[in-house]
């Protein structure tokens, strides 16, 4: 939460406080401004009683604070209205290791109260018939670029890449984020209830991804998911190479591209090391001077390296996962995902071993030479490893049909004799994403506690025949295919009569 | 071309080494895509590449081959409505790419010299159950794929910024996907391939109106070259638009004999390429036609198929806003002959066949959905005779799926071009095969061969 600053209007007070906060930011500064304003109180009175002090350190107004827990584009998103409601008789994919037949599921105040075979229906829930009908979590797409890269796809709305420096680490995708994007909606009516918007993969520093809610909303702020930490977009291989090599600067190969990763490391664990010696001076009163300049490339990275942003690392091929592995040890930081990880089958192991999901697609490959050898089999044999596999769209299409895809990589697997059930299938477009985007304990299976982020199936989720028929994001119903109200329709697609009739 | 021809370049495509013996497949559901139906427990007899019997009464006939396909399910051999398979093997890597000519050549552009019969992909097609490929050029568009995929697109959200593209993107050929065949080709000059809309408006200066205009002067040209020739040869007569190459390769198609395959999307476009095939009598094949739903009864009423792709469903340009994923249904139920295809993108050759669920899905009858990737995309190209379903006289194009085709957890565990059993291989499975854990659950050490 940030620290509203500017509410506190006389000057010495401005000081003083900036001086606690300096000493809360030492120990991490999650403070919020509740319990900041009890403080402000006893500090202004000391600050009445005490003589006229010699300036030691200029207060750090808030947008000159490198923090990462300051939040100044915060969300604002709000739960749909909702029910106690409870899906009775279904089955139900958990996600969370169980297949329940003749299962229900209950919630209320957007979070899950109840799930099981034999649970008591609170009175007055909404119940909802689940006979023949089967039920997920909703599926969550760890690498889309709806908004940033929206439909209609002209250059005016093309947001994606700021393919202007191999270190972009100071952009965020949510600054670019469109939410009238069609996608979004269509997005919905294929189950995904939440997602990561990435910058694209032109350099090896993109930015900042953000994590949003799928519900209509006229701001970016109205969607950001609440608490998702944010993650940053790397790149390894062909892209970043190929972009910058072409205008004659760094990087233009392989090996130029970890030169400029590692040099970026080095910058960011230095700006790091320059805010925590005046963090350590201010907290014990004996600044003098300036604070270290905020940097938001470095901030970014020093982010990272604090551990509080998450790394989501575009790579095709094994050897250079591998890379990226060992630089991230060098400099102590941990990569989450690896997306695209098309060669992810051969590295299986080592992701085990690393903690690192392999987020893939079945069998789209072979469109550049990094993606030659990505395989149908891929999440399969990750999955037979016991490494984290996980289905992504990067797709504006693919993202409605995520679990289509998964159904696609289910057969090859099966096809390679390692078959994967749909139990653990699920976990590809639920569960598993869920982890790598941090909001694991929040989203993701259906288990007590978690936020109803709900999708009801009409038939098995893994067939191409099967089709949502009612989403659920935090208990609310976002979209109902039985009911037209609820099919949302962005601004883009009002008074055009290609839109405004049906088939 | 006539019928026997016909037959006997669709047969000599495909290696002549055909199983000595009968092979009979049994006790599967089977989907003729034809006629017979449905039939859910039959078997299908095949022999010198050719199917003799299907049904649920055929006699095994004593020497055969038998192949028990119980809880299986039999198909005609898939066919690819409209693909660069073959002849695009990396779409960022131009030298592998040979579904183009750019701006050197338009009509006259024949892809068959660059299909590449080694090319992965083609296997990789066969494990999808794919049997035919319909190939078509493209016309200067960027990429090789309807996806705006950010790999590519790093500057737009569209794709690639290439030379101005050509109207006429060239000649489609068929090829069959038989392994070991050096010539793949077994169709040639199918269709000649025009593109309308966005991309034609570029190619003529910025305009709908203006590549219109070039349009029908070419075709005027190719009528004023017929009745001409010979004043042309002797460098008399009227300047003429078109160059002499693909004046020649567009005679078929003013003669209403081959198919004109026009790459169109909005609704408004549509209607003048309808107006056009009924002012000049031409064959027209739409492909894409994301609004076709919107003027279905006009393109029913003048008898020209469409080509789509079932799972677009998004407005992703100015010409596709009103891009729906009822279109197959709706054109289907207004009596337009649907032929399903996968996204243009050759990376995506499961698609055709997931699309033709997800059409289901939205309401497109099952058997329609079946024929939109085999019976009607034949019918489109004229080999219809041959291919398409299965029935007694057709080529054997069979496939024995594990469960229903549409299904993504499906795969053949056979498949059968002109009768001859394919290797369910390709680079893909042997990747695989050297990569998964071996049976303690290890990994296999670095290779060694």
């Amino acid at each position: 939460m940030g620290v509203n600053l500017a509410q506190i209007t006389p000057r010495a007070s401005v000081l003083i406080l900036a001086l606690a906060c300096v000493s809360i930011f030492a120990t991490g500064c999650s403070t919020t401004g509740s319990s900041f304003s009890v403080q402000a109180s006893t500090s202004k009175s000391k600050a009445e009683a005490l003589p006229k002090p010699k300036v030691v350190a200029k207060p750090i107004a808030k947008g000159l604070d490198s923090n990462g827990s300051l939040d100044p584009f915060s969300s604002t998103y709000k739960p749909l209205p909702s029910v106690t409601t409870a899906i009775v008789g279904a089955t139900i994919l958990t996600a969370a290791g169980q297949e329940i037949e003749g299962g229900s599921v209950v919630f209320s105040d957007g979070k899950i109260v109840a799930v099981g075979k034999d649970i008591a229906i609170p009175e007055g829930a909404k119940w909802i018939d689940g006979k023949a009908k089967f039920v997920t979590p909703g599926l969550i797409d760890i690498h889309s670029h709806l908004g940033v890269y929206p439909s209609p796809g002209v250059q005016a709305n093309s947001d994606g890449n700021e393919a202007t420096d191999p270190n972009t680490a100071e952009v965020w995708a949510e600054h670019s984020v469109w939410p009238q994007d069609p996608g979004f909606n269509r997005a919905r009516e294929g189950g995904v209830t939440s997602l990561q918007i990435l910058p694209g993969s032109a350099n090896l520093f993109g930015g900042r991804s953000v994590t949003l809610k799928n519900v209509p909303a006229t701001t970016i702020q109205g969607m950001k998911f609440p608490g998702a930490p944010y993650g940053l977009k790397m790149a390894c291989g062909e892209n970043p190479k190929r972009v910058y090599g072409s205008r004659t600067r760094a990087p233009s190969t392989r090996m130029g591209n970890i030169a400029v990763a590692r040099r970026a490391w080095i910058d960011a664990a230095d700006y790091n090391r320059k805010w925590a010696e005046y963090r350590a001076k201010a907290n014990a009163g004996k600044a003098d001077g300036d604070p270290p300049k905020r940097d938001l490339k470095l901030e970014t990275l020093a982010g990272v390296l604090n551990g509080d942003i998450l790394v989501q690392n575009h790579c095709y091929r094994a050897d250079e996962m591998a890379l990226m592995i060992d630089m991230a040890k060098e400099f102590g930081y941990k990569i989450t995902t690896f997306h695209h990880a098309s060669e992810a089958y051969k590295l299986a192991p080592a992701l085990r071993e690393a903690d690192i999901c392999a987020a893939t697609w079945a069998d789209w490959q072979g469109f550049k030479m990094e993606s030659l050898d990505g395989i149908a089999e891929n999440a399969g044999i990750v999955q037979a490893y016991g490494a984290c596999a996980i289905i992504h769209s990067d797709d504006p299409t693919m993202i409605q049909h995520l679990n289509q895809e998964a159904a696609l990589a289910m057969g090859a697997a099966a096809r390679a004799g390692i078959p994967v059930s749909r139990l653990e299938a699920i976990k590809w477009i639920t569960a598993n994403p869920a982890r790598a985007m941090g909001i694991g304990n929040k989203t993701g299976t259906i288990e007590v506690g978690k936020m109803a982020d709900i999708v009801v199936w009409d038939a098995d989720p893994f067939s191409t025949f099967a089709l949502a028929q009612t989403v659920f994001v935090d208990g609310g119903i976002a979209y109902d295919r039985a009911d037209p109200a609820t099919h949302a329709r962005s601004d883009f697609d009002l008074g055009r009569p290609s839109l405004e009739a049906k088939p | 071309m006539k019928p026997l021809v016909l037959s006997f370049a669709l047969m000599t495509a495909s290696p002549l080494v055909v199983n000595a013996a009968p092979i009979a497949i049994i006790n599967a559901r089977i989907e003729t895509a034809g006629p017979l139906g449905s039939i859910r427990q039959g078997t299908l007899v095949m022999d010198k590449g050719r199917i003799v019997a299907v049904g649920s009464g055929v006699t095994v006939p004593a020497d055969a081959q038998i192949i028990d396909a119980k809880g299986k399910v039999v198909t005609p051999g898939l066919i690819l409505a409209s693909t660069s398979l073959g002849i695009s093997e990396i779409e960022q890597v131009p030298s592998t790419r040979d579904d183009g000519a750019g701006g050197q050549i338009g009509a006259a552009f024949n892809p068959a010299a660059g299909v590449d019969p080694d090319a992965p992909s083609i296997g990789l097609a066969r494990l999808n159950g794919s049997t035919r490929a319909f190939l078509t050029p493209v016309a200067g568009r960027g990429g090789n794929g309807a996806h705006a995929h950010d790999d590519s697109a790093f500057q737009t959200a569209g794709g690639h910024e290439e030379e101005d593209p050509t109207l006429f993107a060239g000649q489609s050929i068929g090829i069959s996907l038989a392994a070991g065949a050096p010539d793949m080709v077994f169709k040639s000059n199918a269709g000649m391939v025009l593109e309308f809309g966005e991309t034609a408006a570029a190619a003529a200066g910025g305009s709908r109106g203006a590549s219109l205009i070039i349009l029908k002067q070419v075709l005027a040209d190719v009528r004023h070259f017929i009745a001409n020739r010979a004043a042309y040869d002797r460098g008399e007569g009227r300047e003429l638009l078109a160059r002499r190459l693909d004046l020649e390769a567009l005679i078929p198609v003013v003669q209403g004999k081959t198919p004109l395959l026009v790459r169109v999307s909005s609704a408004n476009d549509i209607r003048q390429i309808l107006k056009l095939a009924r002012e000049e009598k031409l064959l027209v094949v739409l492909e894409g036609a994301e609004e076709g739903w919107r003027v279905a009864k006009d393109i029913a009423a003048q008898n020209i198929p469409v080509m789509i792709d079932a799972q677009a469903a998004l407005p992703s340009s100015f010409e596709t806003l009103g891009t729906h994923l009822g279109n197959a249904a709706a054109l289907n139920a207004a009596g337009v002959k649907v032929s399903i295809m996968g996204s243009r993108d050759y990376n995506n050759l499961r698609q055709s066949r997931m699309n033709a669920g997800t059409a289901v899905a939205h309401g497109l009858p099952y058997q329609a959905a079946l024929a939109s990737i085999t019976l009607n995309p034949a019918k489109i190209w004229g080999v219809d005779k041959d291919l398409g379903s299965l029935e007694p006289g057709k080529i054997a194009d069979v496939v024995v799926w594990t469960g229903d085709p549409m299904e993504g957890q499906s795969y053949p565990s056979a498949v059968y071009i002109g009768g001859v059993s394919q290797a369910l291989t390709s680079r893909s499975t042997e990747l695989a095969t050297r990569y998964k854990p071996r049976a303690d659950g290890s990994a296999r050490p670095a290779y060694r061969n």
